[in-house]
């Protein structure tokens, strides 16, 4: 089953722009699914669509087999979203507005009680709960966000830059609760400009573009793409002329650090032996970029397409 | 359409219109109840008792239920208008239009805030009209179904507006330009037998007139129209501006375009 399915989904604002040309999409029931793209792409408009804010020009979506066109109702109620820009009554209670969003999906004000306290509780804003909205911080407003969005235990999350403005001990521990909420079954839709989070959190990963989709696959096998990898090297002694190693392609940087592009087919063993032969002794080593960023860029800023294996 | 969860949905709105209203009282119910003070000790006590009588009454008499009418209307109107615009505004409008709540219940919970303030308002301004002179109901069941209409057709009425709102300007302009003046020339002072016949019949395209004078035949037992006329043009403009407001969410006019 799949928990969302798109074809030829199309939108022209009314000034023109087409922010999305024809995009095919399906996510699997369970799946933790990034969407990536560069700011414009068009990725805010698709999620928009999805969840009724923004009519389409044309295609179609199912959401768990609930055609948009055809079972709104049962579409929305499958739906949870968390959206790029705030959108909270800062006027309003923290508690208020989780309660006001569960009666808006029929739940009753008893049990929505109950879940409010669980998810304020585990969001870690159950202390603020009395607070109007207008008092958090930005990286609250967004966990305020996340709550309301899961009051109602929708199957789908949407996350839309979930994480953006928010300090790297609650993007981690934002992390963690995402991954547990997806191991107890809900489907979750992420975009970010954190490229490491989609590559530990998501097992799926579609890349848009200018209004398409130019990649589309699992995060493994996408991984697996990138024949090569840079790595930089910091040495004990500084050289004054890159190192010629057979078959490694060497760079020396201003720092005096050495880049090293690896193909994805050879052993750092072998880069390595051939270094200590030449008495080059290394004393650290990192990667220069995270490797879904090296083929995000190399997709999205040089237009260059990666010719891979068939995705499975 | 799920009623259990549309019922649940409306309770939740109302709920929170109310809470909104009295959060805010400084700007919902205050202002109201000294405007319409004023109104009762200027035209009623001081003027009023140059004027005399109009139609058997004294004119504070008269006027009082034009004013509650005219409170009434006011802020059902005030209240939709800023609450909904509000929403879209602060982009909170998105929590009702991704849940699974139905058009029809957005609108009806929102009038229904309306409504409560404008009787809230209006019930306060009666009780100031009882401070200055005597008011004896003669038709409680008129009474009671004109004030509640009214309310749902201004409720409406700010809905719209509210849809149609870019900016703060926007939700301003109508009652500036329209509600006032209509009301003004609704009769709430006068009776338009006093009015040349030309402006009897102008007059008579005002639905605000219906209003105040089926209003005013509720409590004092006199008016200026036919009150079977004013039962059939409220109820008139409550299905045309209900099935507008369901027209113009249904599309998403200036929500999801
Ligand atoms: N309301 C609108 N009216 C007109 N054009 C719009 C509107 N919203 C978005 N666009 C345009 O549509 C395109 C896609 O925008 P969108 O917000 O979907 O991008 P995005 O992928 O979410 O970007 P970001 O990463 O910056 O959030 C952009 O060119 C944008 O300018
Ligand atoms: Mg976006």
């Amino acid at each position: 089953m799949h928990a969302l399915s798109i074809r030829n989904l199309r939108k022209i604002y009314p000034n023109g722009v087409e922010a999305l040309k024809g995009i095919d999409l399906d996510v699997e029931a369970g799946d933790f699914y990034a969407l990536l793209g560069p700011n414009g792409a068009g990725k805010t408009t698709a999620i928009g669509i999805i969840c009724s804010l923004i009519n389409k020009s044309a295609g179609s979506v199912d959401v768990f087999g609930h055609n948009l066109d055809k079972e709104l109702e049962a579409a929305k109620a499958c739906i949870g979203l968390v959206p790029q820009e705030i959108n909270l009554n800062l006027f309003d209670t923290v508690q208020n507005i989780v309660l006001n969003q569960a009666g808006y999906y029929g739940i009753n004000r008893r049990e929505a009680r109950i879940r409010a306290e669980k998810y304020l509780r585990e969001l870690r804003l159950w202390e603020r709960r009395k607070e109007p909205a207008r008092n958090l911080s930005g990286g609250m407003k967004r966990r305020l966000m996340i709550a309301r969005a899961l009051i109602h235990e929708p199957r789908l999350l949407i996350l839309d830059e979930p994480t953006a403005g928010v300090d790297i001990e609650i993007r981690r521990s934002m992390w963690e609760f995402l991954k547990e909420t997806n191991e107890a079954g809900t489907t979750i839709i992420l975009t970010t400009h954190y490229l490491e989070e989609a590559e530990s959190l998501c097992r799926h990963v579609a890349i848009i573009d200018e209004g398409k989709v130019i990649e589309n696959a699992l995060m493994s096998n996408v991984l697996r793409k990138l024949q090569r990898e840079t790595f930089v090297l910091s040495l004990r002694d500084r050289l004054t002329t890159p190192p010629v190693l057979d078959g490694f392609e060497t760079m020396l940087r201003d720092d005096g650090d050495v880049e090293i592009a690896v193909d994805s087919k050879r052993d750092l063993n072998e880069l390595f032996a051939l270094l200590s032969n030449q008495g080059i002794a290394v004393s650290s080593l990192r990667n220069k970029a995270n490797r879904l960023e090296e083929l995000f860029i190399r997709l999205v800023e040089n237009k260059q397409s990666v010719q891979l294996p068939e995705k499975d | 359409m799920n009623l259990a969860l549309n019922w649940i949905g409306f309770q939740t709105l109302v709920r929170k219109e109310f809470i909104r209203v009295i959060r805010i009282w400084v700007q919902t119910i205050v202002p109201p109840a000294i405007t319409m003070t004023l109104y009762f000790i200027i035209f009623g006590n001081l003027i009023g008792r140059r004027i005399g009588s109009m139609d058997g009454f004294d004119y504070m008499q008269y006027i009082a239920p034009g004013l509650i009418m005219m409170s009434v209307i006011t802020n059902s109107y005030g209240n939709v208008v800023s609450s909904f615009f509000g929403a879209k505004f602060g982009r909170h409008i998105e929590e009702m239009i991704v849940s699974p709540m139905s058009n029809v219940t957005i609108i009806l919970g929102h009038v229904a805030g309306g409504v409560i303030r404008g009787l809230l308002v209006g019930s306060l301004v009666t009780v100031v009209a009882l401070a200055f002179t005597s008011l004896k109901v003669e038709h409680p069941f008129v009474t009671i179904s004109i004030i509640l209409l009214s309310s749902v057709v201004f409720s409406l009425a700010g809905f719209i507006n509210a849809v149609f709102a870019k900016k703060f300007d926007d939700i301003s302009i109508v009652p500036t330009f329209v509600l006032t003046p209509l009301t003004y020339l609704g009769g709430v002072f006068y009776s338009i037998s006093l009015l040349p016949v030309f402006w009897q019949k102008v007059s008579l395209a005002n639905p605000i007139l219906y209003m105040v004078n089926a209003f005013r035949y509720g409590i004092l037992g006199v008016s200026d129209i036919r009150i079977g006329y004013a039962y059939a043009i409220i109820g008139l403009f409550v299905a045309g501006l209900f099935g507008l407001s369901l027209m113009l969410m249904n599309r998403g006019t200036g929500i999801r375009e």
